[in-house]
């Protein structure tokens, strides 16, 4: 019987009161944005917010629990904006959104950081300590090595190939560093946005697949903006390593993400986008469950190891009090399944 | 199709202009605040102070004064209050359209945020939403003052849709709603309105839906009424020649920013409404030379004839220290006026611009 797991891949808004808070700390302008080595009242202001993303996924009553993100200024290009062999450039458009990063700018070989492997650390420790948190494990968020590269420059490696394989084993040397986790999400939004060239699909496959080998843990690929093309879907399938790949059910065309599975198959578990990241209306925990049943009666294997229910996309486009109101969604859509 | 610039152009033209050629002199629309402004924006949310909002109305009627003489004083020919009682440019409507509600801020950029406002039911129109700001602008101006308002596709698509089937069909509601606003506004006096829609350069594919608006904002409005279209830092490649069919009088686009890298987009086939021309960029704290500025004017007889061209900045001016955005306009008003000499004069051969 497939397990059905409410998770979220994490990036969320940051609480109002730390709005005002950091924006004080750190200021407003492209060069106030964080560097990785932030002093001690940034640092406190930070660990607040992630207790309270906690807070907050416990209290929805998710089965994975994450750090949250706050501190990824950048959103998924954190990872490289705050490492020493990168500088980063001019402010640029985040997908297709009002959002804007750092374009880091690859200079130097990507050695090991230990960023993200300092924050998961810390929001373990939040769980371990946590009360009612017996039934929810902790869940590890990264960018996908494609996307990554994506949204990057690259002036060090060679070619495209090269960029996206270099990418993969820093990603990899970080998860490397992770403390015990139940799941690692990568997000992998360029695969709809920006899809690999004919042909060039196994380059992204194997980057991804090398950051999924690092980890013991369930390997949720999470797309987002649409539907995966039907051929680069199924290159994901067969080659990425990850034991779940994440769909997006709510933008784009869903008819062409149930032909693909129908057509190419699935991994053994599914992560399915069910409630919007990106508008402030609250699905129902009934419409959220049945869009999951109604997706997984559309394919034809006996059942899934495990069905992830999660936003489609990141959280943080909405405002504090949506975001919450998605969590809560997302677990009450679980329990209503069960 | 293209409305009839050349019906209403002339009643800009200052009497006392010194050229014959008249190159249009205006700008964006916002301004620095002065940072007293902002204080008393603050202070009127502190609950222990006696500053209430009558004394923020008569602030925010002082800083449109002084503002709109500051434009004044830089010789421009139309002039704005530099939106000195706007917040944000959709929060500010969306306060005044019924069917918005306010959540919470969310994140733009690093720690930069907006209150991006969900619509949750039908919109509808209740007051006016800029008469006051126009009569009272008007009433202190000794030129024609122009009217920014934010357009209905980035009213709709930098909101969250929650009652739209499609966020196409909120856009139209909206513009029908900016449609009776304007009309508002006409009878109130004003003869030059822009519409800003800066969310189409994010999402240049939807330009038919930005037209079919655009035909429902100008619907029985007389063509002594000058429409502008306001969109800033896109590809322009992916909505030209599309904007030739826009039913408007004038398009203003901010090229300094990209050195008029796209200029020859608009050159093939030719451009048919009057073009407002950037000519100092808004993101830069400093001032460009006139010299650098005459430059860049000429870009625009690439374009279109003087008679066809208006002169502004790239953008709003809100975010630099408001002596530079001053020192801009002021260059750019002169700049302006030498280009005109030299027209009259043939020193600038009109069909050959960049040749000296």
């Amino acid at each position: 019987m497939t397990q059905r797991v409410a998770a979220t891949p994490g990036l969320y808004p940051l609480p109002d009161w730390a709005k005002e808070t950091l924006s004080e700390l750190k200021g407003h302008q492209k060069g106030d944005l964080l560097s990785g080595d932030e002093g001690e009242a940034i640092v406190e202001q930070y660990d607040e917010v992630r207790a309270e993303f906690v807070d907050d996924q416990l209290d929805a009553g998710l089965d994975r629990v994450v750090e949250g993100q706050g501190r990824w200024d950048d959103m998924i290009a954190h990872p490289l904006t705050v490492h020493d062999s990168v500088e980063t450039g001019g402010i640029v458009r985040y997908y297709d959104n009002n959002n804007f990063y750092r374009d880091p700018r690859v200079v130097d070989d990507l050695d090991f950081s230990g960023d993200v492997a300092r924050e998961l650390e810390a929001a373990g420790d939040l769980l371990a300590d946590a009360d009612g948190a017996a039934d929810a494990s902790l869940a590890a968020t990264l960018p996908g090595p494609y996307s990554l590269a994506d949204l990057a420059t690259n002036e060090h490696y060679g070619d495209e190939a090269d960029f996206q394989a270099a990418v993969a084993e820093f990603l990899a040397g970080e998860v490397a560093a992770f403390p015990d986790h139940e799941t690692l999400f990568l997000l992998e939004p360029s695969l709809v946005t920006n899809p690999p060239a004919e042909g060039a699909e196994s380059t992204a496959t194997d980057a991804i697949a090398t950051v999924a080998d690092a980890t013991d843990a369930d390997v949720v690929v999470q797309t987002s903006y649409g539907a995966l093309g039907e051929k680069l879907y199924a290159h994901l399938v067969d080659e990425a390593g990850a034991d779940a790949l994440g769909l997006d059910l709510v933008a784009g065309d869903r008819d062409d993400t149930v032909y693909n599975v129908q057509e190419f198959g699935a991994t053994d578990s599914l992560a399915l986008g069910l409630v919007d990241g990106q508008n402030t209306l609250v699905e129902e925990p009934e419409t959220v469950a049945e869009r999951v049943e109604w997706f997984e009666s559309q394919v034809p294997a006996e059942g899934f190891d495990r069905t992830y229910l999660t936003p489609n996309t990141e959280l943080f486009y909405l405002p504090a009090n949506k975001y919450r109101a998605k969590l809560n969604a997302l677990a009450a859509a679980a329990e209503v399944l069960d | 199709m293209v409305r009839n610039p050349d019906a209403n152009r002339d009643q800009f033209r200052p009497h006392d202009h010194p050229n014959d050629a008249f190159l249009l002199t205006t700008v964006v629309g916002s301004y620095p605040k002065p940072k007293w402004l902002n204080r008393a924006d603050e202070l009127v949310e502190d609950p222990d102070s006696k500053f209430d909002a009558s004394d923020l109305e008569e602030a925010h009627d002082d800083a449109c004064r002084l503002v709109t003489r500051e434009h004044e004083r830089a010789g421009l020919d139309t002039v704005v209050d530099g939106e000195m009682r706007r917040n944000e440019m959709v929060e500010f409507f969306a306060d005044r359209i019924d069917g918005y509600e306010f959540n919470g801020p969310v994140k733009v950029w690093g720690h930069n945020y907006f209150d991006k406002p969900s619509v949750v039911e039908e919109v509808a129109y209740d007051e006016p939403w800029l008469v006051d700001e126009f009569e009272f602008t008007s009433d202190v101006s000794e030129r024609p003052v122009k009217v920014p308002i934010t357009g209905p596709y980035t009213l709709g698509f930098w909101a969250f849709n929650e009652a739209y089937p499609s966020t196409e069909e909120l856009v139209y509601d909206l513009a029908d709603l900016v449609n009776e606003e304007v009309e508002k506004l006409v009878e109130a006096g004003a003869r030059y309105i822009q519409i800003d829609e800066p969310a189409l350069a994010t999402t240049p594919e939807d330009h038919a839906i930005v037209g079919e608006a655009l035909e429902r904002i100008v619907s029985g409005i007389d063509e002594d009424v000058r429409i502008g279209l306001h969109v800033c830092y896109g590809d322009y490649s992916r909505i030209y020649p599309e904007i030739n069919d826009y039913p408007i009088d004038e398009f203003d686009v901010e090229l300094c920013n990209g050195e008029y890298e796209q200029i020859p987009t608009f050159t093939d086939p030719e451009f048919e409404p009057d073009l407002a021309l950037g000519v100092v960029d808004a993101h830069t704290a400093e001032v460009e030379s006139v010299e650098a500025i005459k430059e860049n004017i000429r870009q625009g007889l690439r374009v279109v004839p003087p008679e066809k061209l208006t002169v502004s900045p790239d953008c709003g001016l809100k975010l630099l220290p408001r002596d530079i955005a001053y020192g801009k306009m002021e260059n750019m008003v002169t700049a302006v006026r030498e280009v005109e000499a030299e027209i009259d004069s043939g020193a600038i051969d009109v069909d050959d611009p960049l040749d000296d």
